[in-house]
């Protein structure tokens, strides 16, 4: 799967694409959810929960590991995906687009200058 | 410790061909993952998956004394009552009565036997066997046969069908826990039908010479590549105990739920230490258990808790695919070991409520 031109990206392989409406959406890469395996349970902040850049905002557990969720800004949890809480399996399918976990109102957008560009990233995972 | 370089079974270059994730296990280069975990689990519930376990011990046991040799040491009959082509389960245990490994016996000849040890305890199990022959029975020729035959498990309904495809086994003739000695491409070959997954199907040991071709027609024939992480998610379903994690030599057979596969009766190394366990009972007992919810997953180690106190822990634990919840065995007190009782499992800080439950947790149809 090639990794989207259109979004930033953390070292710990979280994704966040600025959208439109000046929010944040956040999720994990391609590459992450291929290291994890078979994802089984998601733990995500709550709307209104406040998430900080490199700091653990929750857990994604795969069949035989659990590994910590590194949230790539600072801000306000604006909405979680329901829908990646109650079908873990869509981090799997769909890392890039139905597999979002949290759109966040930032307290800085120009914090995603910190992260990674397509190219960068795809060069840290070869 | 220093840390020696990892061992390789016989199919290793195979496993890295189809793209297999690698991890060392049990000091051995294995593979944990092909497809996924869960798609994997699936073909051996509903197909067929094969495994590679050529990283088990194979010890051959033979002559005059390896029949005693082996009913001394091993919990089952492996008395005269045993027929040939039987393989029988149990334990190996220490004169206490601890744990040493379980491990699967076959008879294949009137003084020819095979034992296949956990690869973790494959060395201190060839120790064990020298030992007693040593002490006790010298008439029994001990032989490593661990890298000369290869092991490989085909599971899952249509397990035995492939097994005669390709390895022309009979499963009318060969039925559950038998072992037939043959020929597979030319070499010769034990087939037993036996496994660790809770499905029908059979353990392939081929001289390693033909095990790569042998494994690419099982491929070919069907059979979905599985690595350790389905392994380990199929036994616990069938709540087959792992050792080192579900019992070692600080617990006797009694405690972890293995008094079937125990003759009290005989004379065998840790009996009495058994025996007094049979009688008296043991405070604490192995229980299965299951999460209401998905959630976290309650993992090794963490505690099991009763109204907030902490009564035992778990041995092993992982998200089930058969009964999208997750399950868990762990050692409880025995009055809080019966199937309905509620508990709760401390997984990162946070309480997991749970139900102790009948085992196994999965039990194929028939």
């Amino acid at each position: 799967m090639p990794v989207p031109e259109d979004r930033r990206y953390s070292r710990e392989h979280e994704w966040a694409l600025p959208e439109p409406d000046g929010l944040i959406l956040v999720g994990i890469t391609d590459f992450a959810q291929h290291e994890l395996g078979d994802v089984v349970y998601v733990d995500l902040p709550r709307p209104g929960d406040r998430v900080t850049q490199n700091a653990q905002m929750g857990e994604v557990e795969s069949v035989k590991a659990v590994s910590e969720l590194f949230s790539p800004v600072s801000g306000e949890v604006a909405a979680v995906n329901e829908d990646v809480k109650n079908a873990p399996e869509l981090l799997n399918e769909s890392p890039h687009e139905k597999g979002w976990l949290i759109r966040v109102k930032p307290d800085d957008p120009a914090e995603l200058d910190s992260l990674l560009d397509a190219a960068a990233y795809t060069a840290l995972t070869e | 410790m220093t840390d020696a370089p990892l061992r390789t079974t016989v199919l290793h270059d195979d496993h890295v061909s189809l793209g297999a994730r690698m991890v060392p296990f049990a000091g051995y280069d294995m593979p944990v993952q092909y497809a996924g975990v869960l798609a994997e689990a699936r073909a051996v519930r509903t197909a067929a998956g094969i495994f590679d376990v050529s990283h088990m011990g194979r010890f051959a046991v033979d002559g005059g004394d390896a029949r005693a040799l082996l009913d001394w040491v091993h919990t089952a009959d492996i008395g005269e009552a045993m027929p040939m082509g039987r393989a029988r389960y149990g334990l190996l245990c220490n004169e206490s009565g601890g744990i040493l490994d379980d491990a699967i016996v076959y008879r294949l000849g009137e003084e020819r036997f095979m034992i296949v040890a956990n690869a973790a305890n494959a060395a201190k199990v060839f120790a064990w066997l020298e030992r007693w022959r040593n002490e006790r029975f010298p008439n029994a020729a001990l032989t490593d046969r661990t890298s000369e035959i290869a092991m490989i498990a085909l599971q899952g309904p249509e397990a035995t069908y492939i097994a005669g495809q390709i390895a022309g086994f009979d499963p009318e003739a060969v039925r559950p826990f038998n072992v037939v000695e043959t020929e597979v491409m030319g070499a010769p070959t034990l087939i037993a039908r036996t496994g660790y997954t809770g499905e029908d199907g059979v353990e392939i040991m081929p001289a390693s010479a033909v095990a790569s071709s042998l494994w690419r027609a099982l491929t070919d024939a069907g059979a979905a590549p599985c690595g350790l992480g389905a392994r380990d998610t199929l036994r616990l379903e069938a709540a087959l105990l792992l050792h080192g994690s579900d019992m070692d030599e600080t617990v006797n057979p009694i405690e972890a739920g293995l008094g079937r596969f125990v003759r009290l009766e005989r004379d065998f190394c840790g009996a009495e230490a058994v025996r007094a366990a049979a009688e008296n009972g043991t405070p604490r007992v192995l229980a299965g258990f299951r999460t209401a919810e998905r959630g976290p997953a309650p993992r090794a180690h963490h505690r099991i808790l009763i109204n907030e106190a902490d009564v035992g822990e778990v041995t092993s634990g992982s998200y089930s695919p058969y009964l999208d919840t997750n399950i868990g065995l762990g050692y409880l007190p025995r009055e809080a070991s019966e199937p309905g009782s509620p508990i709760s499992v401390d997984v990162r800080g946070r309480q997991i409520p749970a139900q102790i439950v009948a085992l196994p947790f999965y039990k194929r149809s028939r």
